[in-house]
């Protein structure tokens, strides 16, 4: 092996000066613990080693087979959507110190420990609850988190969850509740999308340990009734858990003001990448009660003060929680998470501050509102197919078009158009039905474009 | 070696305030897109479609800064953080804290890859699904795995993906109502725990015994029963030992109906010496972000494929890349897949930089960094046991130690009262990243883990054994000076009594306000 640009110590006389110290002949001698008989004996079968032009040319040939949001108009969002990042937000987690730090401890690493409190504090102000913890993967593994902190501090084990909620969320809900806790879904209204409040009412009962609720929902409605809903959760003794996309609560009420014990969402619009679904940020807030902060499953910063007046500092709050401590015994298993883009997201909102993002949420709703109408005009087209207020993703249904999502999508796809996320097989009782996304990056000429492609599409 | 270590390190130290003690009521730093005249007039007044019970009434009370003000904060703040390419970080081990190569991060962060949607049409994200069907490829073949999903985002949630496969692959088989016992080692990661109990297991944890730093075969034998779904452990532990009767217990747990999952977090040592799954192992998982060179992102995205055997395949979660002869693509059609784990297709972008590490790296660089990792881990340990106080636990057993190495400061505190605490305190003095202590239980007394990787130098290795000296030196002679500590860092030693007290702990600033204002 020659040299090696990543390894200082590849230097056949450094080896050999090193080995010596270590008083063996051949470095072999070190991995005395692995037996030899399983010992592998052969060289991999990988590829030789690369320099790094020739690397950069073999990926870039690769990467620009695809076509990527710039080149293709896209309307896809369900989870992960295209929002416009400030520059600053790539700035910031550039930051060689903040890429490549890990788990120092607060004299390290002050200022990673004061982005993380200042990233919960601010989803704190979007969600008004008093506790933030770190965050975690995703949306779904942070309801999935919701679920397990409702069952340890109600003793209960079902949670009751609205059939509109995202069937990939649920299906992850139910790998972390799996003999933990049972799934029972509700009934919405068939007109208005909206979760049906006499279907609540007659299921939960003395076992529901949380009804769970999503707004805006999977489907881009707006849930209007969620005081109602909490009510009747906790007439039940249940908590009641509220998922959430960020931005619309720059205009929506935030749901610790109509009764959220605990919430969770997808922090990606804030700032991040959609990364083909790499740039993921679950985040989990709740009331500041003992009993809540002590189910918290990941790791929460506290903010505190140092032995110098004037300083702040941070620490870990109820360590012993953790997986770290308790092991088998703790509220969680999460580990290596989503920090640097929990730092992005702590950038992106204290650029847009309250204003900004107020406003950022306005221009999203016209701009899909624009789209709503628009698409709606088209002959056998029904758009939306709820009759409730919606944010920034909407249904599209083209059953009279005797089209299927997929030979429209196909069609589209010719015209350089990426449509809505196909959900026939997700929502069969929705019919041939797409979810459409439409954000602030999208132009009228773009949503005249889509329309006019439709149009001739299901003509 | 020098008696004082010379570099007169202060740390960055801006007194930086919150930011929201930075703000001015007006200012802004961001301005929103425009929206057409005629986009407005045709969307009305949307935001009073919105029921008013539903309206917020204030906006969220977010600080309010302009854009230079923004940057100058963070910048600050990145400042006061100390990364692989801010110094040296051999102490941290089981975090394999190596160089993060820069044109990964170019690679990764092209908009061919930032811009792609999860659910675009394949046909147009042909590339991307290239690159991670080839990377399952090498895993495999670094593994002897037989197939590979992208899909969990940290190590410890790989850990829960594969307890997950262990239930269904029981479930399966009508038996997971006897089998409900995971049995793990204390010398594994505290996740081979805490994920399959999160899963629904009973947890059977084994001790090593004293002597071998290993649990015997015959407790092993002990442990399983009809009830064990399955053992889950860390090989190499993150005591640096690897486990030699590892083909044993999968022998033992197999013959009673168990499945054996080995955690590679720790892989970095082995990499092109030993693959797991030809001993006999069912499922793994690595960390992208350890032993392949992904940034650590400040705790994240990280990325942890998990491998398994080819009569486990049909569990992974959904969707695999596959690929027909002439195109790939996403199959969505397993029946008896766990279902998902997490959102969509895992941290790609992590695979990205991966693949081009394997591809920089090579079959011959990937053993070379094996090798000097374990030379480096040694030599270290060496340079630290000529020092005053500090001793090896089952040192007799295992003088040599893989990736990284668990030591004690039991004879030290004990002769001076300074333990890890203080010592992890006074290093970060020197502008050095501070040591890994141990997870919990501390089976070893005043426990600290060093785990250089191969991307450190010999100088950096001298140096850090250097200043573990001079620190030694000061506890014998000065302890102090150690109690104090830090005195070169942003901050002074933090108060910790928040960290309990209900009444005093501040997670969010509006907390803050209400508690302490």
């Amino acid at each position: 092996m020659p040299v090696h640009q990543y390894i200082p110590n590849s230097v056949p006389k450094i080896k050999k000066e090193m080995l010596k110290y270590l008083s063996v002949e051949d470095v072999e001698e070190l991995f005395v613990d692995i037996p030899e008989k399983i010992r592998l004996k052969k060289r991999l079968q990988l590829p030789h080693p690369t320099p790094e032009l020739e690397v950069k040319r073999i990926i870039e040939a690769l990467l620009s087979k695809n076509k990527n949001c710039n080149e293709l108009l896209t309307f896809l969002g369900a989870g992960c959507w295209p929002h416009y990042v400030p520059t600053v937000c790539d700035e910031i987690n550039s930051r060689s110190e903040f890429l490549t730090a890990y788990t120092g401890d607060v004299y390290t690493d002050l200022g990673r420990y004061q982005a993380l409190f200042e990233f919960q504090s601010m989803i704190g102000d979007l969600v008004a609850l008093d506790v933030v913890s770190f965050p975690t993967y995703d949306w779904a593994t942070a309801s999935g988190d919701a679920a397990h902190m409702a069952v340890r501090t109600t003793g209960r084990h079902e949670i009751l969850i609205p059939k509109t909620i995202s069937p990939e969320r649920l299906s992850v809900i139910r790998a972390y509740s799996e003999r933990i806790a049972k799934i029972k879904p509700v009934e919405y209204d068939p007109t208005t999308g909206q979760l049906s409040l006499r279907d609540l009412r007659r299921k939960i009962s003395s076992k529901t340990a949380a009804v769970y609720m999503e707004n805006p929902t999977y489907l881009g409605f707006i849930e209007t009734e969620g005081k109602e809903v909490g009510k009747i959760a906790h007439d039940n003794g249940a908590l009641f858990i509220v998922g959430v996309e960020p931005l619309s609560l720059g205009l929506l009420t935030p749901p610790g003001e109509y009764g959220a014990d605990i919430v969770c969402g997808e922090g990606q619009p804030l700032g991040i990448h959609m990364n083909f679904g790499g740039g993921l940020l679950g985040f989990l807030a709740s009331r500041d009660d003992e009993r809540l902060v002590s189910a918290m499953p990941h790791r929460l910063i506290t903010i505190t003060s140092t032995e110098h007046k004037g300083e702040w500092g941070f620490a870990y709050t109820l360590p012993k929680r953790t997986m770290f401590v308790a092991r088998e015994k703790a509220t969680t298993f999460t580990g290596t998470a989503a920090v640097l883009w929990a730092i992005t997201a702590a950038v992106y909102m204290s650029l847009l501050g309250p204003q900004g993002i107020k406003e950022l949420a306005e221009v999203i709703m016209q701009k899909s509102h624009y789209a709503m109408k628009r698409i709606s005009e088209i002959e056998g087209i029904k758009c939306p197919i709820f009759k409730s207020p919606h944010f920034k993703e909407f249904t599209v249904n083209v059953n009279r078009t005797g089209k299927t999502v997929r030979q429209v999508n196909r069609s589209l796809l010719k015209n350089r158009i990426q449509g809505g996320k196909d959900i026939t097989k997700e929502f069969p009782q929705l019919g041939n039905s797409a979810l459409y996304c439409i954000t602030e990056m999208h132009t009228k000429e773009d949503i005249d474009r889509l329309a006019v492609a439709l149009e001739e599409v299901v003509k | 070696m020098k008696d004082k270590d010379v570099t007169n390190y202060h740390a960055v130290r801006w007194r930086e305030p919150i930011i929201y003690e930075l703000e001015r009521k007006g200012r802004r730093g961001f301005m929103v897109p425009t929206v057409e005249a005629e986009v407005k007039a045709r969307a009305g007044d949307v935001v009073s479609s919105i029921p008013k019970k539903m309206r917020r009434k204030a906006p969220p009370e977010l600080p309010q800064l302009s854009e230079p003000e923004v940057v100058r904060h963070f910048i600050h703040l990145s400042q006061q953080t100390f990364g692989v390419d801010s110094g040296i970080n051999v102490g941290v081990g089981t975090c394999t804290m190596k160089y993060n190569p820069k044109i990964n991060e170019a690679l990764a962060r092209s908009p061919r890859i930032t811009e792609l949607h999860p659910l675009q049409d394949e046909e147009t994200v042909q590339g991307i699904l290239e690159i991670m069907y080839k990377l399952q490829g090498w895993l495999c073949e670094i593994s002897g795995m037989d197939k590979f999903s992208f899909q969990p985002r940290g190590g410890a949630h790989a850990v829960f993906a594969n307890a997950c496969i262990i239930r269904a692959y029981h479930n399966l088989n009508g038996e997971l109502d006897d089998r409900d016992e995971i049995i793990t080692t204390v010398v594994s990661h505290p996740c081979n725990a805490a994920a399959p109990a999160a899963a629904g297991f009973k947890i059977v944890t084994l001790y090593p015994n004293g002597e071998t730093g290993c649990p015997d075969i015959e407790a092993v034998k002990a442990a399983v029963s009809k009830h064990t779904a399955g053992m889950m452990i860390t090989d190499p532990y993150d005591t640096g030992i690897f486990d030699s009767n590892i083909t044993e217990y999968i022998k033992i747990v197999h013959e009673a109906g168990g499945l054996v999952a080995i955690d590679q977090a720790n892989a970095n040592c082995i990499l092109g010496r030993v693959k797991i799954g030809d001993l006999g192992a069912d499922l793994c998982h690595f960390n992208l972000h350890k032993s392949f060179s992904t940034p650590h992102g400040s705790c994240g995205p990280g990325g942890a494929p998990i491998g398994v055997k080819e009569e486990l395949a049909k569990f992974l979660p959904v969707p695999t890349v596959e690929f027909d002869g002439t195109k790939y693509y996403l199959d969505y059609d397993k029946t008896h897949s766990i279902g998902k784990v997490a959102e969509f297709h895992g941290v790609v972008p992590n695979v990205v930089r991966a693949y081009a590490w394997i591809m920089t790296m090579g079959a011959q660089g990937l053993k070379e960094t094996s090798e000097v990792a374990v030379m480096n881990n040694n030599y270290l340990l060496k340079k630290l046991l000529e020092i005053r106080g500090v001793s090896l636990p089952w040192g007799k057993h295992h003088p040599f130690r893989m990736q990284d190495v668990r030591l004690s400061l039991e004879k030290q505190k004990e002769e001076t009262g300074i333990g890890i605490d203080e010592v992890n305190r006074r290093i970060v003095d020197f502008g050095v990243q501070r040591c890994f202590t141990s997870h919990e239980p501390w089976i070893i007394p005043e426990p600290f883990t060093p785990e250089p990787s191969e991307t450190a130098s010999k100088q950096d290795l001298d140096r850090f054994a250097g200043i573990f000296r001079q620190i030694s030196t000061e506890a014998y002679t000065d302890p102090e000076t150690l109690k104090k500590a830090p005195h070169n860092c942003a901050i002074s030693k933090v108060d910790l009594t928040p960290s309990s007290d209900p009444k005093k702990w501040a997670m969010t600033w509006r907390a803050y306000l209400k508690k302490h204002r």
